[in-house]
Order: structure tokens, then sequence, then C-alpha cells
């Protein structure tokens, strides 16, 4: 094990992947020379050279599109879109064809790629820069989503989504680059998708959530332990797609009380699908109805003061909590 | 002057390009037929008028090189190999169709003749093309790849994203326009600004050439020209082949954004019997030989249809299949 960043971590992922299979390669803007605008690739074009390694014109649509081509001829990329926000530039080629070349070709193909991006809101980067996109990956069947909350899930999980046969959607949380942790050293370590993690272990509520809500989660349930001996499970559902619903419902079950935390805006959420799965799985266990947290349905606005009340607080999700260890059905 | 035929290939070769612009045409009339009957539903657009550029481009590429379409590519995976009856039976939708009934007429595939998809969001396939040269190039195969598209691609960003791209990254790509003229129905100069569309590469430095697609020699000699540059190279090449399709854009169309008389025009330019003619001209065949190959090729269309009727639907638990490995 050794202590490192979620974004060093993300970086020795590919660097392993890349020494390990010939057949990966990685691009994106600003990728090559200049490392990455958030210095997840810093490195990799010294190592692995410019056939490997390559910078692309800001063309998003293309740099997915390029990717599919050469997951069909047989290499891995792993192509960088440099925020979540402008993936809606090639969401054409994510969902028109990344999405859809497996099932409409009748099998004949297989997509073997991976689309990194760095997403959510937090660091004032106003309406265009800020948004929690997972949704909208979510939402579409033929492409495996990610989101990592911990340095050890970056680069297990990174690693898992370059062998996986699969197209996947791997989204880094811009707020966890810099958090710390331990991290396997074992070039061989990989974390499957489809399993989520017991953050930590409770009785009294389950707290489902992913990425950096997680962690706001985790914070939220030690202060509640402390401040009123409630004892939260929180649950890191790691992977969207696969979902490991058996998890979290399997949690709800044994506390009987849940609270679903997603970043992304509350109409049409993710967090309401979770919820009506728990509702639906384990009605007659529940002894209050699910809680949700979400972003709120604005735009982002620039004001600290203001981004704040739009994105889930560990205070808020503590409310939530509270709220629903009081309500019943 | 049209060159002589024999001047360019072999008589065996000759005939072939007839026998497969025969065939496409056969096959595309009888699928208008069995949409009016009901039996393929959805979207199917025709590709009759435009033979000559699927038949004589493909007959210069090699059986290695990837070929890629858009949603008008019945004829293209025909010609490519592609058995006619597991072409017919895709767009019946059966369970023995070359992508199970899940693509339709618009996603045609076949991993084994190289022949990597039709695709049916306008422009969507030219990012790919450039994937799989890519790929080629980063494996040092000896292949290039061969990117189909209409004259409504020309203003999609793919489009110059993508000739950029493989300029910029030298990638072993032919792009080939088929300017049929229209959109739809929009006709090619009310939607660019530059409606020739040839000229547009020079903003990319990719070099191009326009040609004659109601001749298939023609887009033959065209063709194996460009992809020997784009071999010996290493970079990309652009052809816009000029050609007209007889039917409207999809079945539900019928074209009356066109005249008669430009119809009659274009008709009169139709590349099949003119390519007859030449045959017999220069004594290549005879007329008894053509009958023949248009009789094996009704016959063949024929089989393809009682094939596909014969054929079971896909089971209910294929709905859940071929979406991940």
């Amino acid at each position: 094990m050794s202590e490192m960043t979620y974004r060093d971590a993300l970086n020795l992922a590919l660097r392993e992947e890349l020494r390990r299979d010939p057949s990966v390669v990685v691009w994106g803007e600003d990728v090559a020379l200049y490392e990455g605008s958030f210095k997840v690739t810093r490195g990799l074009l010294a190592e692995f050279g410019e056939e490997r390694i390559r910078d692309t014109p800001i063309s998003e649509n293309t740099i997915v599109g390029v990717a599919i081509g050469a997951a069909m001829g047989g290499l891995r990329p792993v192509a960088e879109l440099m925020t979540v926000n402008f993936a809606l530039l090639a969401m054409d080629q994510i969902v028109n064809h990344m999405a859809k070349i497996r099932s409409m070709f009748g099998g004949q193909a297989s997509l073997p790629l991976v689309v990194r991006m760095p997403g959510g809101g937090g660091s004032q980067l106003a309406a265009q820069h800020s948004q929690s996109l997972e949704s909208y990956f979510m939402h579409c069947p033929g492409i495996r989503v990610a989101y990592p909350a911990t340095p050890a899930d970056a680069k297990g999980l990174l690693k898992t989504a370059i062998r996986d046969p699969n197209p996947v959607i791997f989204l880094e949380h811009e707020l966890l680059y810099n958090s710390k942790g331990e991290v396997p050293d074992d070039p061989e370590f990989t974390v499957p998708f489809g399993r989520a993690g017991i953050l930590r272990a409770g009785t009294d509520v389950t707290i489902v959530a992913y990425a950096r809500m997680a962690v706001l989660a985790l914070q939220a349930a030690e202060a509640l332990e402390k401040e009123a001996g409630i004892s939260c499970e929180v649950v890191d559902l790691r992977t969207l797609n696969p979902l490991d619903a058996e998890t979290f419902v399997a949690s709800a079950r044994k506390t009987g009380r849940a609270v679903v935390v997603e970043e992304c805006w509350r109409s049409a959420g993710l967090g309401g699908d979770l919820a009506h799965r728990i509702h639906e799985a384990c009605f007659d266990s529940l002894r209050a109805p699910v809680r949700r947290v979400a972003g709120l349905d604005v735009p982002m606005p620039y004001s600290r003061e203001l981004e704040k009340l739009c994105i889930p607080q560990v205070e808020s999700i503590a409310v939530a909590v509270r709220d629903v260890m009081t309500a019943s059905v | 002057m049209e060159a002589r035929l024999r001047a360019v290939l072999p008589d065996h070769d000759l005939v072939r390009l007839y026998e497969q612009m025969v065939l496409s045409r056969e096959f595309e009339e009888s699928c208008a037929e069995q949409y009016a009957k009901g039996h393929i539903t959805g979207f199917l657009h025709l590709y009759s008028g435009q033979e000559a550029v699927a038949a004589g481009a493909t007959a210069a590429l090699h059986k290695d090189d990837y070929i890629l379409s858009a949603y008008r590519e019945h004829a293209q995976a025909l010609v490519r190999g592609a058995e006619p009856k597991r072409v017919m039976s895709e767009l019946f939708g059966k369970a023995t169709g070359m992508c199970k009934g899940k693509g339709g007429s618009m996603h045609l595939f076949s991993a084994e003749l190289n022949f990597m998809g039709g695709y049916a969001i306008v422009g969507g396939q030219l990012p790919i093309a450039c994937g799989l040269a890519f790929s080629s190039r980063y494996r040092q195969e000896d292949r290039i790849t061969a990117c189909f598209f209409g004259d409504g691609a020309v203003n999609q960003g793919t489009f110059h994203e993508s000739l950029n791209w493989a300029r910029l990254w030298e990638l072993p790509v032919l792009f080939i326009c088929e300017n049929n003229f229209y959109g739809i129905g929009t006709e090619v100069h009310r939607s660019s600004a530059l409606p020739t569309v040839h000229k547009r590469t020079c903003g990319y430095d990719i070099p191009s050439e326009k040609v004659d697609g109601m001749d298939v020699l023609a887009v033959f000699k065209a063709v194996k020209y460009a992809a020997e540059k784009v071999r010996e190279s290493g970079r990309p090449y652009f052809i816009e082949a000029l050609t007209y399709r007889f039917r409207g854009h999809s079945m539900a169309d019928p074209a009356k954004y066109r005249s008669a008389a430009e119809h009659e025009v274009w008709k009169a330019r139709d590349p099949i019997p003119n390519y007859a003619r030449r045959l017999l001209a220069e004594g290549i065949a005879t007329e008894a030989q053509l009958a023949a190959i248009r009789d094996r090729c009704v016959a063949l269309v024929a089989e393809a249809v009682s094939f596909a009727e014969a054929s079971p639907w896909p089971a209910a638990d294929e709905v859940w299949e071929d979406i991940y490995v």
C-alpha cells in the first residue's frame, strides 16, 4: 500500500495498463505535451511516446468517434474529454454510436474503450463548467458508467474499465483529485464493476451515494454518530452501470431507513431511480419514506454563497438523515 | 471521350461490374415491392441510380480494406460480398439477418467482409473511419479505410473535424462523397455555400477530385488511383462522385421537389444500360450473356425474398443479447 492522491492513482492505473498492454493508447485535448488540464496524464508522453499518447484538436465528438473506430480496429483507446460539460458536444458519438454499435450490428463488434472526464461542481466555475451529468449516461443502455470516490477505487476501477470489453464512461470528480488515501501497489489490483462498497457499517439508516457525495456522506455519518448517536451505513455505488442495487437494497432492508444523495439535478435525477428501487424492493421493511438529497434544479451560479446552496453539503445530508429518523410511514 | 473498357480491366472483371450493378438494382426494386407488401417496415432508402459508385469503388479496393457507409448502403454491402438472402432477411427483421434483425436497412455490418457498418446519423461514420484507419496504421497493417457518405454530410461538424483529423494524424482514409444533389428534399446549393463539395478539402490540405458517378469505369479508375495514393502516402484523399438517386430519399418521399425534366436527363444517364451498351460495343459480352446475368440476378433476389419470408423471427430472449460483452 502507498498513500497517494486520487489524481496519482489514476495516473498510475494508466501507466500500468499502458505498460501491460501495447494496444492501450491515450488521447484527448492537451493530454500529451501539456500533461492534461488536471495533470492526470503527467509523464505519459515521456514514457510512452507520441504514437500512444496524443494531443487532439478541440473536436469532442470526433475525439470519441475516433476512439470508437480504433476500438473496432482492435485497440483499447482511453480518450479524455477535458470536462464532462464538453461531453455534451460528443453526445452523438457517445449515445448514438458508442452505446449502439454492438447491439445494432447484432453483436459483431465490441468496443473496448474508455472515455474519461472530470465532472462535478464546487470550484466556482459557473454554469457551463460545473455540471453533474451522470444521470445522462446512466440513462443510456449500452455503456458502462464508473465514478470512483476514493484513490484506491480510482486506480482499481480505471484498470477494470481499460480491461473491460465494453465502452465505459469514466467520471472523475474535480474536487477529489487532491484527496489522499491508501492505494494497493499490486499492478494486478483491480476493482470489479457492479459491486458497491460499504464505506461504513451502521444500523439506523442507509445512505446511498457515489463519488464526492459518498465522501460527504461519510463525513455526515461520522458527525451524526458523534453528535446524535445515529448509526449510518454508507454505501458507495462505485459504478452506476452496472448498478449494484442488491447491496443498497439489502442495507435499506436491514436499517429500515434510507437517504439517497446525488450531485446532479433532482428532476429526473438518478436518485429518483435509486429511491424507487428501495421502495419497490423493501417497502414493508421501511419505517419512513426514502429521502433524497440532490443538486438544486438551477443552472449553477458563480458566487460562492449561491453555489454552495446548489450542491449537497455535509450539513444537508445530516439534515436529511435526522429527518428520515423522525419520520414514519 | 469514354475510355476503352478493355484498357482498364480484363473482360471477366468488366462483366462482373455489370452483374454487381444489376444485382443491386434488382435487389432495391424488390425491396420496394416488399415494402409495399408490408414485409419490410421502418425506414427504407433505396440506391437505384447510384450503383456505379458502390460497384466501381468497391472493385478498386482490397478485401482487407475497411468500408463504412451511411444508411443507403444495401448495394455497398452486396457488392462487398454480403449474401443477398442475409441482407433481405435483415430488412425483414428476421433472426437470419446479417445483424440478427437488430439493425435493419440502415445498419448492415459484416466483420468478416470488413464492411464496418451502415450509420444513420448523418456524418456519424466519418470519425469512426478515422479511428479504424488509426488502428490499421498503429498495428502496421496494409489496409486503408474507405468511407462513403452523402452530400448531406458535408455541413456536419464531424465532416470538418474528421477531414482535419485525418490530415493532421496522417491517416489512410479515402473519403468518398456520393453527391446525389439532394439532402432529402434540399438541393445542395440551398444548403452549401460552396456546392462544389470536393473543393472544400483545400482547407484541410487533402487532395481531391470529382468523378462521374454514373460511369462505373470512371469511378473504378478514380478510386483505384486514390486508394493507391492513400496506401503509398498514408494520407487521406477525397473523391466526390456526382450521381443521382432515381427514387425519393426514402419510401415516404415521392420526390416532388425535382422536376420531371431533370429526372429524365439523369434517367438517360442510367449507369446500367449505358454500361451494357459499352460492353456490347466492345464485344466484351453478347446480348444473350447480359440477359443471362439479369436472369441470374432476378433469381438470386427472388431466392433472397423466399429465404427472408421463411426465416423465423428472433426469439424474445434475444432482446437482452448483444448489448454488453
